[in-house]
């Protein structure tokens, strides 16, 4: 018999917390709130990104809101400061998320510096960095695939390192797993691959070159199943996760026999 | 008296409470957060805190985003 493997020793831990769940999910891009809940759902998701934005004012005001139906006694809320291309409207931004969720400190930082790429600004985003950091906030950080930056942001007391794969939204999958793999290999906090993913495989590629979890939005809400893909993220994630944890074979040039050579009968 | 409220000029009779303006706006009760001229203003101080003329408030959700 197999011996069974041991996920509950296997947890995701950030700021001290642990999950079960190495899959993020951003929760913008749906249909529907009704397709927000159950693709949600199907990715076994526990954290949560979602985005602070001005009420509309006289608008539906009996649509379900977001904390309704995704209530955060049952997901960890990870605001995040999309669509902020300075270092004072990331910060505010992460101010207005606390006081909305209740004193909540865990936010998703990130500040765009082109709107085209959707890169970040590294400098602004330090900046910003330290001023959330001083301000007690949990600050997980949006950052290019750069090692020294990646160290850098974990050295300052960011909880997590978020490097992109590629473009926000871009569904290229992993374009530098060499450098993914260099930043991994030097982490102090845990890395989440954030942005750029595009089907499963490249989630499995993620957490094989050893990163702690992907965070992906357009990956799921664009496809033609938002919810098959859904639970597709969440098998490859886990899958990944397992063979990272396996130690995969060395690869070889030549091919090499899988049944004895010895014991031939022709 | 005016007031800005996320971007839109509001005209007021007298002086409000942020209380006052959320309950205005049909807001009264739900989960918001606001911010009068960039300072945000806890939820346990809507009932107290005066805005006054030309204030630039904020008022934001969550809403879905990655």
């Amino acid at each position: 018999m197999n011996a069974p493997v041991n996920h509950a020793s296997d947890a995701l831990v950030i700021a001290g917390q642990a999950y079960s769940s190495r899959l993020l999910v951003g929760t913008g891009k749906y249909k529907d709130m009704e397709e927000t809940r159950r693709s949600i759902e199907a990715s076994g998701a526990q954290i949560i990104t979602v985005a602070i934005r001005r009420t509309n004012i006289g608008q539906n005001p009996n649509e379900p809101s977001l904390l309704d139906v995704l209530p955060p006694s049952k997901y960890t809320y990870l605001p995040n400061t999309a669509g902020c291309y300075s270092v004072d409207d990331a910060v505010r931004t992460c101010r207005l998320a606390r006081e909305l969720l209740d004193g909540h400190d865990l936010v998703k930082l990130e500040v765009l510096g082109d709107e085209m790429t959707l890169y970040p600004d590294i400098p602004a985003t330090l900046q910003a960095a330290e001023i959330l950091i001083k301000d007690g906030f949990k600050v997980m950080v949006y950052t290019n695939d750069d090692p020294i930056m990646a160290k850098r942001f974990a050295e300052m007391g960011c909880v997590a390192v978020m490097p992109l794969a590629a473009p926000i939204g871009s569904g290229l999958g992993i374009r530098n797993p060499f450098n993914i793999r260099f930043i991994v290999e030097a982490a102090t906090v845990p890395i989440i691959v954030d942005a750029g993913v595009g089907t499963a495989s490249d989630a499995a590629l993620a957490m094989e070159l050893g990163c702690d979890g992907v965070l992906m939005n357009t990956a799921i809400a664009a496809a033609q199943n938002p919810v098959l893909m859904a639970s597709a993220m969440k098998k490859a994630i886990e899958a990944g996760r397992e063979a990272f944890r396996a130690g995969r074979m060395p690869r070889k040039q030549y091919g090499s026999p899988s049944s004895p050579l010895g014991g031939t009968f022709f | 008296m005016k007031i800005v409220v996320n971007g839109q000029e509001r005209a007021f009779a007298a002086s409000v409470t942020v209380a006052a303006l959320l309950d205005e706006l049909g807001m009264a009760g739900k989960r918001v957060a606001v911010e009068v001229n960039q300072e945000i203003v806890p939820r346990s101080r809507h009932m107290e805190f005066q805005l006054n003329d030309s204030d630039r408030v904020e008022v934001v959700y969550a809403i879905g985003g990655g």
